[in-house]
C-alpha cells in the first residue's frame, strides 16, 4: 500500500493480530513453560502462568531415564542424511531440467510430483517386507534411505524452481569461457544457487525431522528418533506433563528455529513453486 | 536449445533421481497390487493363493469401511474448511500494516514446525485431559462438568488438532499470493468506486482463486495420509478410524496383508484422482 | 586471426528450419553485423558460430580449421551477450579473469591481462565491485572485458546495446568501433537496429528468415538495395516506396525514393501533397505528407529550418539519378 494508513487503524490492526498469533502460539508457549515446573505445578488447577519455582530437573530426568540424546541424535542423523543423500542426487537431475529441457522434463517433472502423492499406508507392508529381508528394519540407514525417497521430489523441485531463475545465457557464458560441464557447476552455478540450495536442504532436513509415519513403524528401540520418542510418551504412567513437555521442547525447538528462518522458501517448496 | 554434447551430459545426471524414484515408486506398488489379489496372512499360515478380487469386496463389504469413508470426509473437509477460511482472514490480517508483522507472523506459522506426535500428545494431555487438561480446569471454572474430550467429541477434537497444524500452511500460502497482488489493481477499484467489501470480493478474492485451490489439493493430499494424530491419540477408536489408519491396523495390526492391500490400491486410486487435478494446475504454471 | 567460412549450414528446431542452406564469410578482422527483424534468425546464425547449438548440417570452419564438431570453450571465441551474463556472486575482477582462470594461467599473468583490461575499458576503479553495484554502461564493459582478455580469433556480440539507454548506446558503439580499430580482430554483431548496422560496420548481413538477403558495406547496401526488403530496411528514415503509374513511367514496377533525397518547395515541384505532421530537429526537418497520390505516406527530408507546417500544401520533386527501380519479384533493376 503506497498510502500510509492511520494511527488508529494501525493500533486496532496490532492488537488484534497480536491476540490472534499468541492464541495460535499458545499450545507451544505453554508447553515451553511447563516444561520449567514440577509435575505438581503443571497440574495446578487454577494453572500457574509465569510464577512458579523454575526448574530444569525435567530436562535432566527426561535425559537420564530414557537416554534422550540418543534419539536426539538418530533425528540429527536421519534428517541430514536423507537431506544429504537427497540432495546429491537431486542436483544433478534439477540442474539438466532446468537449463537442459527436453520435450519430456515437464513430464518428468510431474511425474516426480505424483509419486509423492502415492499414500505411503498403500506400499507400507510391501516396504516392510523389504525392510526385514534386507535387514533394515529398525536402523537409522532404512530410515534415512526411506525420507531421502519420499522427499526427493520436493527437493528436485524446488531446486528446479530456483535454477530456473538463473539465466541461461550466464552458464553459456561459462561455456565460452572455457568451462567445461564441472566447472560450471562448481563455479558458477553452485555459487549463484547457494540461497535456493540452503532453502532446500532446510526446508528437507524440517520434513524429515518431523515426518512420522515410517519413523513410527519402521522402528523399534534401536534407530527410533524423537518422532517415536515423544509417541512412546502417548501411555503415560503417573504424572508427567513436565517431562512430556521437557521432551517435546527439546524435539521441536531446534526445527522451530530453522523453521522460522525458512518461512519464505516453505511456500515455494510446498506448493511446488506453484505459489511464490 | 543446447549442443548435443550438453544433452548427453544432462540425461546422465538425470537418470539416478529418474531410475531411482522409478524403482521407490514401481516395486512396492507392485507388490502392492499382487497382495491384493491374494489371501495372504503371514501369522496364520503365509501366502494361501489367488482369491481374485475377494479382498476388494471384503474391503468394502467390511462394517469397518463405510464408517471408516465417513470419518476421513469429516476430517478432510472440517480441516479444509476451518483451515481455508481462517486462512483467508488470516493473511488478510497480517497483510495490514501494524507493528511487529515479522514476530506476529512467526507466532501464526510455528504449529507447522511441531512435530505430529507432540502437538497430539499436547493436545491431547495438557489441553483435552477431563481431569488436569486446561479445557477441563476451564470448563471448572465457569461452572460445567470437564468434557472428556477424545471420547465424548472424539471427531471435533482430531479436527481441532489436525486444523491447529495445518492452520499456518493454509495462511502462509495465502498470505504470499494476497502481497503479490498488484496493489494498483486495488487503487484503481477504489477510484472506480468500489467499497472495501466489493474489493475484496472482486479483486482479492479472485486474486487467491489459484492459491486457495491448492492449499486445498494438496492438504487433502496430506489430510488424507494423517497418522501419527490418530495413531498417538485415540488408536483409531471412538468413531476416528480413517481410511489410512484402517488400512494400516489391517496391514500390520491384524496382519491381512491381502485385504490391507486391497485398502491400499482403493488408497492409492484416490490420492492419484486428487493429484490429476493438482498437477494440471502446477503444470500450467510450467509453461510460463 | 580468424577468418570464419560457414558451407552449407542449416539449422532446424524439429521440424522448424530456421537457416535454410546458407554460405558466408568473415574475412580477417572485420566487423561484420548481421542484421534484420526480430525472428529472422541472426542470433541462431551467431550461436551457431559460437557453438552454443548443434549445427543440423554443413560445417563451419575458423582459420581454415573445420570446427563444426568443437565445443565452444575450444574455439577460442569469445561472446558478449545481450544480458551481459557477469557473474553475480564475483567481482568484476574475477569475472574478467574468470576465462584465464579456466584456461589454467598462472596468477600473475591472469592479473597483468586483467589489469590491462581494466584500464583500457576504465574499469580499474571498480575491479573490486561486484557487478550489481555497476551502471548498465559499466557492466557492458565489464563483459567486453571479458571477451578481450582471451585475445580471441573473433568477438560474437549479441544485441549487446539493446539494455541501454539512447545517449549511453551511442557512447558504447563508439567504444566498440574504437576497439575494433584498436584491436584489428574479427567482430561478429548482431542487431535489430538498422542505425548500429551502418555505423560499426565493414560488412553488413541483412537477414531474412534465415536467408541472406544481401553481404556488402553499409554504403552498398544504402546506394544499391538487392531488392525491395533491403531497400526498406536500410536507412532512416524509410525509403519511400511508389508502385503503379508513377513506377511506370521508370519503367519499373516500383520505384524507391529516399527522404533524403527529395527537395521540396512551396511553389512547384513534380509531386505535391499537404503535409500531416512536421518534425522539426533543427538540424533538418521531417516532413510527412499525404493526398499525394503516391502512397499513403511521403517522408521528405529537407536541410535545417524549413517553415512548412501540418495542412501547408507542399511541392517535392525527387533526385532523378538516385531512383531506386524494382520490378515485380522486387528485385532491383540495374
Amino acid at each position: 500500500m503506497a498510502r500510509a494508513a492511520t494511527t488508529q487503524r494501525k493500533i486496532i490492526n496490532t492488537a488484534f493480530a497480536w491476540m490472534v498469533g499468541l492464541l495460535i502460539f499458545f499450545p507451544i508457549m505453554w508447553t515451553i513453560l511447563t516444561s520449567f515446573k514440577t509435575e505438581a505445578t503443571a497440574i495446578a488447577d487454577p494453572p500457574v502462568w509465569f510464577f512458579f519455582d523454575w526448574t530444569l530437573d525435567n530436562y535432566r530426568v527426561v535425559q537420564e531415564r530414557s537416554d534422550y540424546s540418543r534419539f536426539l541424535w538418530n533425528s540429527i542423523i536421519i534428517a541430514g542424511g536423507s537431506t544429504f543423500l537427497g540432495m546429491l542426487i537431486a542436483i544433478p537431475a534439477a540442474w539438466s531440467m532446468a537449463f537442459v529441457p527436453s520435450k519430456r522434463t515437464k513430464d518428468i517433472l510431474l511425474w516426480m510430483l505424483s509419486t509423492k502423492m502415492l499414500p505411503a499406508v498403500g506400499v507400507l507392508y510391501p516396504i516392510y517386507l523389504i525392510f526385514i529381508k534386507f535387514g533394515l528394519l529398525d536402523t537409522r540407514i532404512g530410515l534415512t534411505i526411506v525420507l531421502m525417497f519420499i522427499n526427493l521430489p520436493i527437493m528436485v523441485w524446488m531446486l528446479y524452481t530456483y535454477f530456473k531463475e538463473i539465466p541461461g545465457e550466464i552458464l553459456e557464458a561459462a561455456r565460452m569461457d572455457g568451462a567445461g560441464l564441472r566447472e560450471e557447476i562448481l563455479y558458477v552455478l553452485t555459487p549463484m544457487a547457494i540461497p535456493g540450495i540452503a532453502s532446500t536442504v532446510l526446508l528437507n532436513v524440517i520434513l524429515a525431522w518431523n515426518e512420522a509415519f515410517w519413523t513410527l513403524n519402521l522402528t523399534a528401540a534401536k534407530a527410533a528418533p524423537l518422532t517415536a520418542f515423544i509417541a512412546s510418551y502417548s501411555s503415560p504412567e503417573g504424572l508427567f506433563y513436565a517431562k512430556l513437555s521437557a521432551a517435546s521442547t527439546m524435539a521441536i525447538a531446534p526445527i522451530l528455529i530453522l523453521g522460522w528462518f525458512s518461512q519464505k522458501q516453505l511456500v515455494r517448496g510446498l506448493t511446488f513453486g506453484a505459489v511464490k | 536449445m543446447a549442443t548435443k554434447a550438453s544433452r548427453t551430459a544432462a540425461r546422465l545426471m538425470l537418470a539416478p533421481a529418474v531410475i531411482l524414484l522409478l524403482g521407490w515408486m514401481m516395486v512396492p506398488l507392485t507388490m502392492t497390487v499382487i497382495f491384493s489379489f491374494k489371501r495372504y496372512l503371514p501369522m496364520r499360515g503365509g501366502d494361501l493363493g489367488w482369491v481374485g478380487f475377494e479382498n476388494y469386496v471384503r474391503f468394502v463389504n467390511s462394517s469397518a469401511f463405510w464408517p471408516a469413508v465417513q470419518s476421513t470426509l469429516m476430517i478432510v473437509g472440517g480441516v479444509l474448511l476451518i483451515t481455508v477460511v481462517l486462512g483467508v482472514l488470516l493473511a488478510i490480517l497480517l497483510d495490514q500494516p501494524m507493528w511487529g508483522q515479522g514476530i506476529v507472523r512467526i507466532l501464526v506459522i510455528a504449529p507447522f514446525f511441531v512435530m505430529p506426535t507432540v502437538s497430539a500428545l499436547v493436545w491431547k494431555n495438557m489441553f483435552m485431559d477431563p481431569v488436569n487438561g486446561l479445557f477441563a480446569h476451564l470448563w471448572r471454572f465457569f461452572g460445567a462438568t470437564p468434557v472428556s474430550w477424545l471420547s465424548e467429541a472424539s471427531m471435533p477434537s482430531i479436527i481441532l488438532i489436525v486444523s491447529w497444524q495445518w492452520l499456518p500452511f493454509a495462511t502462509l500460502i495465502l498470505l504470499t499470493a494476497i502481497q503479490s497482488l498488484d496493489s494498483e489493481q486495488l487503487e484503481a477499484a477504489e477510484m472506480d468506486g468500489a467499497s472495501p467489501l466489493s474489493r475484496f470480493i472482486y479483486i482479492t478474492l479472485p486474486h487467491l482463486a489459484r492459491a486457495i485451490t491448492i492449499v486445498v489439493l494438496i492438504q487433502t493430499i496430506f489430510l488424507l495420509a494423517i497418522f501419527a494424530e490418530i495413531f498417538v491419540t485415540t488408536q483409531g477408536a471412538f468413531g476416528t478410524r480413517t481410511l489410512t489408519y484402517l488400512i494400516f491396523q489391517r496391514v500390520l495390526e491384524s496382519q491381512n496383508v491381502g485385504l490391507g492391500s486391497a485398502g491400499g490400491v482403493y488408497a492409492i486410486i484416490l490420492a492419484n484422482i486428487l493429484a490429476l487435478f493438482l498437477m494440471r494446475i502446477v503444470g500450467k504454471n510450467l509453461d510460463r | 586471426m580468424g577468418r570464419i567460412v560457414l558451407d552449407q549450414v542449416t539449422k532446424s528446431f524439429g521440424d522448424v528450419t530456421v537457416i535454410p542452406p546458407l554460405d558466408l564469410t568473415i574475412e580477417d578482422g572485420e566487423f561484420a553485423v548481421f542484421v534484420g527483424p526480430s525472428g529472422c534468425g541472426k542470433s541462431t546464425l551467431l550461436r551457431l558460430i559460437a557453438g552454443l547449438e548443434d549445427v543440423t548440417s554443413g560445417a563451419i570452419r575458423i582459420d581454415g580449421q573445420d570446427a563444426t564438431d568443437i565445443v565452444p570453450a575450444k574455439r577460442g571465441l569469445a561472446m558478449v551477450f545481450q544480458s551481459y551474463a557477469l557473474y553475480p556472486h564475483m567481482s568484476v575482477r574475477k569475472n574478467i579473469a574468470f576465462p584465464l582462470r579456466m584456461a589454467g594461467m598462472d596468477r600473475a599473468e591472469q592479473d597483468r591481462r586483467v589489469d590491462l583490461a581494466a584500464s583500457v575499458l576504465n574499469l580499474t576503479d571498480y575491479l573490486e565491485r561486484r557487478p550489481g553495484q555497476l551502471s548498465g554502461g559499466q557492466r557492458q564493459r565489464v563483459a567486453i572485458g571479458r571477451a578481450i582478455v582471451r585475445e580471441p580469433a573473433a568477438f560474437l556480440f549479441d544485441e549487446p546495446l539493446s539494455n541501454l539507454d539512447a545517449a549511453l548506446r551511442m557512447g558504447m558503439r563508439l567504444e566498440i568501433s574504437e576497439l575494433h580499430k584498436r584491436l584489428e580482430t574479427t567482430m561478429i554483431y548482431v542487431t535489430h537496429d538498422q542505425v548500429e548496422a551502418m555505423t560499426m560496420a565493414d560488412k553488413i548481413v541483412v537477414l531474412r528468415a534465415g536467408h541472406i538477403e544481401q553481404v556488402g558495406s553499409p554504403l552498398d547496401l544504402y546506394r544499391a538495395p538487392r531488392n525491395l526488403f533491403v531497400a526498406g530496411f536500410i536507412g532512416s528514415p524509410k525509403m519511400n516506396l511508389i508502385a503503379g503509374a508513377e513506377a511506370a513511367k521508370h519503367d519499373a514496377h516500383t520505384i524507391g525514393v529516399r527522404p533524403e533525397h527529395i527537395t521540396v518547395s512551396a511553389t512547384d515541384g513534380e509531386w505535391s501533397g499537404v503535409v500531416a505532421v512536421s518534425e522539426h530537429l533543427g538540424s533538418d526537418t521531417f516532413f510527412h505528407v499525404h493526398d499525394t497520390g503516391l502512397a499513403d505516406t511521403i517522408t521528405v527530408r529537407a536541410d535545417g529550418e524549413v517553415g512548412f507546417r501540418h495542412g501547408d500544401r507542399i511541392h517535392m520533386t525527387p533526385r532523378a539519378d538516385v531512383i531506386h527501380r524494382f520490378d515485380e519479384q522486387g528485385l532491383r533493376i540495374a
